[in-house]
């Protein structure tokens, strides 16, 4: 099957790479670009775990193809704080011990940083509907909602 | 997943061009429908268009005498983030915030979700009970037809092979009226309805009496349901407990649900009678705030 040339700006740099028109974004992030940082759940858009941002919006990259990233910016997790300096909810993931075994954690930083980038001070109600599609079968939740607050209220008003 | 190939027209006849090129078509709009249906082999196709390049997909307008135009593939995120259509349109937003999650809706459309036609199409029921038209186009023109004529079947629509759903239009509403739109789902956020309920109350000039309503359902018949008997007993009566009971009692008689994983048959009937009179309360507190 023939590939395809995209374009595209993934965490802040311009990336160019080939693909089948049935390769997804997940897809194309994990196999051709070495970017397994955003983790495969469902691969039916249930979960979550995939979570990133396109053109600043939260998307399910395994219901985007990728082929439709030509001309798009990206992030992913890899494109959100580094270990050097965690991004603030990274710090208040790790403080309200928001994680266990982690697969789903990717994907509620991207969500909940499209959150607090849209509404740097929501409610917890709203980060409940917010995150309501990232699914976690370790935490339960309280602990992420309260890791999102938390860096809500420690966060400069733009990150 | 099998290979297709990938097409991005910038125009609509770009796309009438390769709708009738003799391949087998599907279309990309938000893809959260139909890249799933790809990947799990429920679908096929030789060639996916994406509509998002051609500018009448993607675009919205409110026109001076309050009449939306929503391009189909137009993501739901950008619908209901518009202030001014939240606030004229309270029941259009009910429908957009609930489809999936926030991922979802950054992609999903109206226009997506109406072709799909599930049954259980959120979008569907609401579009109803706002009394919504869909413009479809071909290399033929365009026709217009209420939406509630759309569904012919569970993932079946009246769209024919060379055909496109352009637009939503959701006309002016009346005076004196209110919409609401919900669904029963055993969690919070993010599920596909057990059943679901949209209406529309119109009252005379005085508040006192039911010029009309529109009620419409979903998740319990084969296609959304428009419930034309819940008008019939209600028009010209006090909106009353007892008035809405009325056409609860329409919506469950009408109703011709399954039993499957998410509810039974007689849960359904019972949803459809609740699900009723509540979107007319909550359709009534809607219009009297606003007066």
């Amino acid at each position: 099957m023939a590939r395809t040339q995209v374009q595209s700006r993934i965490n802040g740099v311009d990336t160019d790479f080939l693909c089948e028109p049935r390769q997804s974004v997940l897809e194309v992030l994990r196999d051709e670009l070495g970017l397994t940082g955003s983790k495969e759940g469902c691969n039916n858009g249930n979960c979550g775990a995939c979570s990133v941002l396109l053109n600043g919006r939260v998307v399910n990259s395994c219901c985007v193809l990728g082929v439709e990233l030509e001309g798009a910016e990206l992030t992913t997790i890899e494109g959100i704080g580094n270990p050097d300096k965690l991004h603030p909810l990274q710090q208040a993931f790790l403080e309200e011990a928001a994680l266990q075994c982690g697969i789903c954690t990717p994907g509620f930083i991207v969500s909940a940083k499209a959150l607090l980038d849209a509404e740097p001070h929501p409610d917890e109600h709203r980060v409940r509907f917010w995150l309501a599609g990232n699914l976690c079968r370790c935490t339960g939740y309280d602990k992420i909602v309260r890791a999102v607050l938390k860096a809500a209220d420690q966060m400069p008003e733009k990150v | 997943m099998e290979a297709f190939d990938y097409l991005a027209p910038h125009s609509l006849l770009e796309a009438y061009a390769a709708l009738g090129n003799g391949r087998r078509s599907l279309m990309l709009a938000g893809g959260t429908d139909v890249i799933v249906q790809l990947r799990e082999d429920r679908r096929h196709c030789d060639q996916l268009i994406d509509l998002k390049h051609i500018p009448e997909m993607m675009s919205m307008k409110l026109t001076p005498e309050g009449r939306l135009e929503i391009g189909a593939a137009k993501p739901l995120a950008e619908i209901y983030e518009d202030g001014e259509i939240a606030r004229r349109f309270p029941a259009l937003i009910d429908s957009a915030t609930i489809i999936g999650g926030t991922a979802i809706q950054s992609r999903a459309s109206f226009g997506g979700n109406l072709c799909n036609a599930s049954p259980a199409a959120d979008s569907a029921p609401a579009l109803m009970a706002l009394a919504a038209r869909l413009v479809i186009g071909s290399s033929r023109g365009t026709r217009e037809m209420p939406v509630e004529e759309f569904f012919l079947g569970p993932g079946r629509n009246a769209l024919q092979p060379d055909e496109l759903l352009l637009q939503v239009i959701v006309p002016a509403q009346p005076a004196h009226s209110g919409a609401f739109y919900h669904r029963f789902i055993p969690r919070n956020e993010m599920d596909i309805a057990v059943a679901s309920a949209g209406a529309r109350i119109t009252l005379d000039a005085a508040g006192e009496r039911i010029e009309s309503v529109r009620v419409a359902l979903g998740a319990v018949a084969a296609t959304p349901l428009m419930v034309a008997g819940a008008n019939t007993a209600v028009v010209g009566k006090p909106p009353t407990a007892e008035t809405f009971a009325l056409a609860g009692q329409a919506a469950a008689e009408l109703a011709t649900p399954i039993t499957d994983m998410r509810g039974s048959i007689a849960q359904r009937k019972h949803l459809a009678s609740v699900l009723t009179v509540r979107a007319l309360e909550g359709a009534l507190l809607r219009l009297r705030e606003n007066h």
